[in-house]
């Protein structure tokens, strides 16, 4: 069996369990499920930049951010359809990743994950500047009545859950063809060894803009779903804590898997989820994780299931 | 009211901002010198200082100002002693790899939030000063037959105040002493300049970077101990300050104290003038922008030299 077609075997298979999932849990759980797909998304968009490009961002809700803003206003201001208003979270994803990865792939390391860092610090202050237009921290509710793309109404919780799945599986499928073609093999290569790259005549800033862009799209994709299926779009989800949970998920799914940043953010939203219950202050295990990853688990559960198992694990 | 009080008003207290600011950014500033590690936690350690400084003061309840006197030694050498046995756990665990150590630092800044949010609570607590007398602000006034003295209504400041800023100049004239004419500040800056080097030498890094790791933090701590009686204990405190002193210390340039403590008295000084004039929020959307540009188009800082 040739690896393409295992590896596609193995995202559909990911996709099916998704499907019955569905059909087998409570509805409380796959209303968790739905959120989950779509912040896998993001996940993803992330996990494309830092496992598969060695780039480590700090400021990505920003790009999130952006795609839910840029549904959220839209819609509320503009009045436009919520078909359109995805497409404008896209395009400002897009725009904003572009100027955004222009500026600070001029700097690597440390000094890019500062830069990313007040980059998107400043678009949550600008958020909250514009507050006669965003309503800051207290956000605004997209109108359940405007929620809908060709008449399915996407407020409903089964059809909610389908408009996840399938953002999902784009992303997911995109992903999973990109890191087997050569621009993906190349972002490898280049994470691996950027001076043997550069040598070999690849255009090392212009592989890492695109990858920036596709990254950063991917998050705004997940921003705009988000508020698009949720309802709401509020400055929370620009702060650094968003941020954060992205290189969280994917540090614990594992990085550079492309099934790693849906494990992931599975695994820590339900242990954020059920410790939400007992304490407030849940963020503490959002903390220790990130602590015992870093120390003993660097690649995730993918990671340690590749090296373990399933050496052919993309 | 004419201008000129005012921006007095403001400038005393900017200098108080930049007084503490300094002491907080210089801190942050060693231990990326030496180290070359950025420590994201850096402002959890300082709010351990105010929050241990409120402990300490509400068990002590004879006068204010020793309860005062004693959170002013005990609470920086506490977090100080954190600070290590965090370098010893975790730092040192994964070699000081830049990259890693920014994720472990986040990590350890949310446990450490968090902790005291499950302990200490999450509203905030005010400490008492030592001394607090109010003083009112004097303005020179053009009158017929020369100038004269004249006292604005409502500006003033307070004994206290003053203190804050001439403690901070002195610890920090203190530093600057053990790291340029003692042997402990001869060991440090051999392990800044180059740490394979200064091993080869038998001086023992790993100890160094321990100590570097827990004078940033006691630094930070001192400060937030000073500032305490002005602001309030709170879990959440350590926001602001950790983003400012990143400001400071890239504008400044990286690793260097000298212009970390002129980026902090200009960085606080204008922070305090632009939030008696304008929003709050603005002054921090420019600041944060400067420091994106500076790094992307200035990576040394604005007073450091280009690296050869």
């Amino acid at each position: 069996m040739s690896s393409a077609l295992r590896n596609f075997i193995l995202h559909i298979l990911v996709l099916a369990v998704l499907v019955v999932l569905f059909f087998t849990v409570s509805e409380y759980h796959s209303g968790n499920l739905a959120r989950i797909m779509v912040l896998a998304v993001y996940a993803m968009g992330y996990n494309l930049l830092f496992g598969y490009k060695g780039l480590l961002s700090l400021g990505h809700a920003l790009f999130f951010a952006s795609g839910m803003y840029g549904l959220g206003l839209a819609m509320e201001h503009l009045g436009t359809s919520a078909a359109l208003a995805m497409l404008i979270g896209l395009v400002s994803a897009f725009v904003v990743s572009a100027v955004i990865g222009f500026l600070a792939l001029r700097t690597s390391g440390v000094a890019f994950m500062i830069v990313t860092l007040m980059f998107a610090q400043a678009g949550y202050l600008t958020i909250l500047l514009a507050g006669k237009y965003t309503r800051g921290d207290e956000g605004f509710g997209i109108p359940q009545a405007d929620r809908a793309i060709a008449g399915i109404d996407l407020s409903q919780s089964d059809n909610r859950y389908f408009a996840a799945l399938i953002l999902f599986a784009v992303c997911f499928l995109f992903i999973g063809w990109l890191v087997q073609t050569r621009f993906g093999k190349t972002l490898v290569a280049i994470r691996e060894n950027p001076e043997r790259a550069r040598m070999l005549g690849y255009d090392i800033q212009k592989h890492k803009l695109i990858a920036v862009i596709i990254s950063g799209t991917l998050a705004g994709a997940a921003g705009a779903g988000y508020a698009l299926l949720f309802g709401y779009a509020g400055a929370t989800f620009a702060t650094v804590q968003y941020s954060i949970y992205p290189l969280l998920w994917v540090l614990l799914g594992g990085a550079g898997t492309t099934i790693g940043p849906l494990i992931g953010t599975i695994f820590m939203t339900y242990l954020i989820d059920i410790s939400s219950e007992y304490t407030s202050a849940y963020m503490l295990i959002a903390g220790l994780a990130l602590i015992l990853l870093t120390l003993f688990a660097p690649h995730g559960l993918a990671g340690v299931v590749r090296k373990k198992l399933l050496p052919w694990l993309p | 009211m004419e201008f000129g009080p005012y921006l007095f008003f403001a400038s005393l207290e900017g200098a108080i901002t930049a007084a503490v600011l300094a002491l907080t950014a210089v801190g942050l500033s060693i231990v990326f010198g030496i180290m070359r590690v950025v420590n994201v936690a850096h402002g959890e350690f300082y709010m351990l200082g105010a929050v241990i400084a409120w402990w300490i003061t509400s068990m002590i309840s004879a006068h204010p100002a020793l309860g005062f006197v004693a959170a002013l030694i005990i609470a920086p050498i506490t977090v100080g002693l954190l600070a290590i046995v965090c370098d010893y756990l975790v730092l040192r665990r994964i070699n000081y790899d830049p990259e890693r150590t920014i994720v472990a630092t986040i990590g350890l800044l949310y446990v450490l939030q968090q902790t005291t949010l499950m302990t200490f609570g999450p509203e905030p607590r005010p400490v008492e000063a030592p001394f607090n007398k109010r003083i009112a602000l004097p303005w020179f006034e053009f009158k017929e037959g020369g100038f004269a003295l004249t006292w604005p209504w409502g500006l003033s400041t307070t004994t206290y105040k003053l203190a804050v800023i001439a403690a901070a100049v002195f610890i920090l004239l203190l530093l600057w002493l053990v790291m340029s004419r003692t042997r402990v500040g001869l060991i440090m800056r051999a392990t800044q300049l180059d740490s394979e080097m200064a091993q080869a030498h038998g001086i023992p890094v790993n100890k160094v970077y321990a100590l570097v790791f827990g004078l940033g933090a006691g630094l930070a701590a001192l400060g937030a101990v000073l500032v305490v009686p002005i602001q309030q204990a709170h879990y959440l405190m350590g926001g602001d300050p950790l983003l400012l002193s990143f400001i400071v210390v890239i504008i400044g340039g990286l690793g260097s104290v000298a212009g970390t403590i002129v980026a902090a008295v200009l960085i606080g000084m204008s922070d305090g003038i632009i939030s008696v004039f304008f929003t709050p929020t603005l002054a921090k959307i420019i600041a944060t922008l400067l420091v994106a540009f500076v790094l992307v188009f200035r990576p040394q800082g604005l007073f450091g030299k280009p690296e050869l």
